[in-house]
C-alpha cells in the first residue's frame, strides 16, 4: 500500500487551479524531496494530504484512507510558524500544549504524554533546550524543538514544510542528518519540501517537482531534466551537474537561488489562464 | 500600630469586607482569563470589550435594567462579534479602535438622555468596589464561576490554537469555535472586573498581572498561578492603602498593578536551571 497516493487530483486555491491533474504514488518508507519555485504548490500539497484542503477532482489516498483533520499518523511541521516576541513558556510545555490539543477540558499532561514527549526530545537531542522559551531560542534550536513536536505520537508520515528556511547551511545539514536518523530507524515516509536540491541530494529517495499546475516524482535523474524543469516552470531551463551539486538555471541565472525573480514571471503567467 | 490591628480595623467595617469579597473573586477571574489575552496577543481586544460594555450598562439604565446586565449583554455580543470577524478582519487594531470610540460615543449619548445617572457614570468608568453588596457578591461569584468553568473546558485547545495555530488547525481544532469562546469569556471576566475597577481601569487586573507574571514564569501552570496571585495582591493591597489614605481604591490598584508590572520588567529574565527529569 502506498503511503501518499495522487490520483488525477486538482488542487484549487480561491479559484485557481495550483495543481491540476496531479496523479503520483509515495511508497512507504521513502524519504521524497518536494521542491518547485514558491506558489508551485508545495503548501497546498501537503494541506491535502493533512484533509484541510479538498480536492476539486480526482483522489488522494492516506495509507489508503480518504485524508481526514488529526490524523494521528501524520507529523507535521507547517511553514508560518508563528512564535510571538513576548511569550516566554518553556519549549517543552509548548509542546506537551501540541498533545491532544484538539481535545476539551484542562490542560493537563499524563505521565505517559510527558514520558512520551521526554523520549521525543532525547531522539532528536533537544532535552534541555526544551527547557528555555521558543521565542530566545535561534531559528535551529526552534526548529529542532518543533521537529521533535511533530514526531510524538509515532506518526507514520512525517510532512515537513520548508523546515531549512532561515537555517544557516551548517545548521540546515544538522537538521536533515537528524531527520534521515530518525526516519530512517523509525521507517517513517517523509515529505520534506525545500528550496534547494543540492542539500538534499544524499538523503533522498526520490523527487516530487511541482511547477506550472504539474508535479513530477521519480528520482533525481529522472526529474531534474532540462526537458521535464523547463515544462514545470514554463521556460528554458538547464540543468548542469558539476562536482555531486546540480544548478538548474534559466537564462544563466540560478532559479533555486533567485527565486523570487522566477516567482514573478510565474504569477503573471497565471493571470492568463 | 501591627499588621493586625490594620486588619482588624478595616474589616470592623462590613463594606470593607464585602470590598475584599468582591475584589478577590474579580482579581482571580481576571488573574486567569487575562493570562490567556496577553498569551494571544489580544489585549486591545480586552480594552475594546470593556468600552462597549460601557455603551451596554449607560444603555441598560435608561430601559430601567441593572447596568451589570447591559455590560454582560454588550461584552458578550462584542465578544462573539469579534471572535467571528477577527480572522477575516487583516488590520484589526484599527476595526477595534474604531469601534471602540464609537462605544464610547454611544454610552455617552445614553447618559445624555439619563440626566440622574450622572454619578453612577463614574462608578461604571472607575469603580466603586466599597458600594459593594451581598446581592452582588452572589452574581460576581456565579459569574465568576461560570466563566472559570468556560475557560477550563476549552483550555487544551486555546492553549493550542494560542501557541501554534497552523498546527492546531491541521489537527483539527476549531480555530473559530475556540476563538469565538474564547472572547465570550473574556467579555465575561471584563463584566466582572469591571464591578471592581471600572471599564476604563480594567487592563490593572486584566492585563497587569498576567503580563508581570509572564516575565517571571516559564511554565504555563506557574504563570496562571502567579498571575491571579500578583492580581489578588493587587487588588487587596489596594483597598488597604485606600482604606487608610482616602485615595480611590481604583487609584491604588492601578498603581501596584503599573509597579508590579515594571519591576518585573525590571527584574534580569529569569534563566531556568537545566531540569533533570526522573529516571523512569
Amino acid at each position: 500500500m502506498s503511503a501518499v497516493a495522487f490520483e488525477h487530483v486538482t488542487l484549487q486555491l480561491g479559484g485557481r487551479a495550483v495543481l491540476s491533474d496531479v496523479s503520483f504514488n509515495i511508497e512507504a518508507g521513502e524519504f521524497i524531496g518536494v521542491l518547485g519555485p514558491n506558489g508551485a504548490g508545495k503548501t497546498t500539497l501537503m494541506r491535502a494530504i493533512l484533509g484541510l484542503l479538498t480536492p476539486s477532482a480526482g483522489r488522494v489516498k492516506v495509507f489508503g484512507q480518504t485524508p481526514e483533520c488529526g490524523n494521528p499518523a501524520i507529523g507535521y511541521l507547517p511553514q508560518l510558524r508563528t512564535v510571538l516576541p513576548d511569550l516566554r513558556i518553556r519549549g517543552r510545555d509548548v509542546i506537551a500544549g501540541s498533545l491532544n490539543g484538539e481535545r476539551w477540558g484542562l490542560a493537563l499532561s499524563s505521565s505517559r504524554d510527558r514520558l512520551m514527549v521526554e523520549e521525543t526530545l532525547e531522539a532528536v537531542g533537544a532535552r534541555e533546550l526544551a527547557d528555555r522559551p521558543l521565542a530566545e531560542m535561534s531559528g535551529g534550536e526552534r526548529q529542532r524543538l518543533l521537529l521533535a513536536q511533530a514526531l510524538i505520537g509515532s506518526p507514520k508520515l512525517l510532512l515537513l514544510d520548508e523546515p531549512l528556511i532561515s537555517l544557516d547551511a551548517r545548521r540546515q545539514e544538522i537538521a536533515i542528518d537528524v531527520v534521515r536518523r530518525v526516519c530512517r530507524e523509525r521507517k517513517i515516509t517523509v515529505l520534506f519540501s525545500a528550496h534547494e536540491l543540492n542539500q538534499l541530494l544524499g538523503t533522498l529517495d526520490r523527487v516530487l517537482y511541482l511547477g506550472n499546475g504539474h508535479a513530477v516524482l521519480g528520482s533525481v535523474e529522472e526529474v531534474v531534466t532540462a526537458p521535464i524543469l523547463s515544462k514545470l516552470f514554463g521556460t528554458d531551463i538547464q540543468v548542469l551537474r558539476a562536482d555531486g551539486h546540480i544548478f538548474v538555471m534559466s537564462r544563466g541565472l540560478d532559479v533555486e537561488r533567485t527565486d523570487h525573480l522566477h516567482d514573478h514571471g510565474h504569477d503573471h503567467s497565471h493571470h492568463h489562464h | 500600630m501591627t499588621t493586625a490591628t490594620i486588619i482588624t480595623d478595616m474589616f470592623a467595617y462590613d463594606f470593607m469586607v464585602n470590598a475584599f469579597a468582591a475584589a478577590g473573586i474579580a482579581a482571580v477571574v481576571s488573574g486567569i482569563v487575562g493570562y490567556f489575552l496577553v498569551m494571544r496577543g489580544q489585549t486591545f481586544a480586552g480594552h475594546a470589550l470593556s468600552h462597549i460594555g460601557f455603551a451596554g450598562a449607560t444603555g441598560a439604565g435608561l430601559v430601567g435594567l441593572a447596568p451589570l446586565w447591559g455590560l454582560i449583554a454588550f461584552t458578550l455580543a462584542a465578544g462573539v462579534i469579534m471572535g467571528a470577524l477577527s480572522e477575516r478582519i487583516s488590520n484589526r487594531d484599527v476595526a477595534i479602535g474604531v469601534v471602540l470610540a464609537l462605544a464610547l460615543g454611544f454610552g455617552l449619548l445614553f447618559l445624555h438622555y439619563h440626566t440622574s445617572f450622572a454619578t453612577q457614570a463614574t462608578a461604571l468608568l472607575f469603580g466603586n468596589v466599597l458600594a459593594v453588596d451581598h446581592a452582588m457578591i452572589a452574581t460576581l461569584a456565579l459569574l465568576g464561576a461560570i466563566t472559570l468553568a468556560a475557560l477550563a473546558f476549552i483550555m487544551r485547545p486555546l492553549v493550542f490554537s494560542s501557541l501554534q495555530p497552523e498546527l492546531a488547525e491541521a489537527k483539527g481544532v476549531p480555530l473559530r469555535t475556540v476563538s469565538i469562546t474564547f472572547l465570550a469569556i473574556v467579555a465575561l471576566a471584563v463584566s466582572v472586573c469591571a464591578q471592581i475597577v471600572g471599564v476604563l481601569l480594567v487592563f490593572t487586573l486584566m492585563v497587569g498581572p498576567p503580563a508581570a507574571a509572564q516575565r517571571i514564569t516559564t511554565g504555563l501552570w506557574g504563570g496562571l498561578f502567579v498571575s491571579a496571585a500578583f492580581a489578588i495582591c493587587e487588588a487587596w493591597f489596594g483597598l488597604t492603602m485606600a482604606f487608610y489614605t482616602d485615595w480611590p481604591v481604583s487609584f491604588c490598584i492601578a498603581c501596584l498593578s503599573a509597579f508590579v508590572y515594571f519591576s518585573c520588567i525590571v527584574l534580569p529574565k529569569q534563566t531556568r536551571p537545566a531540569q533533570v527529569a526522573p529516571a523512569s
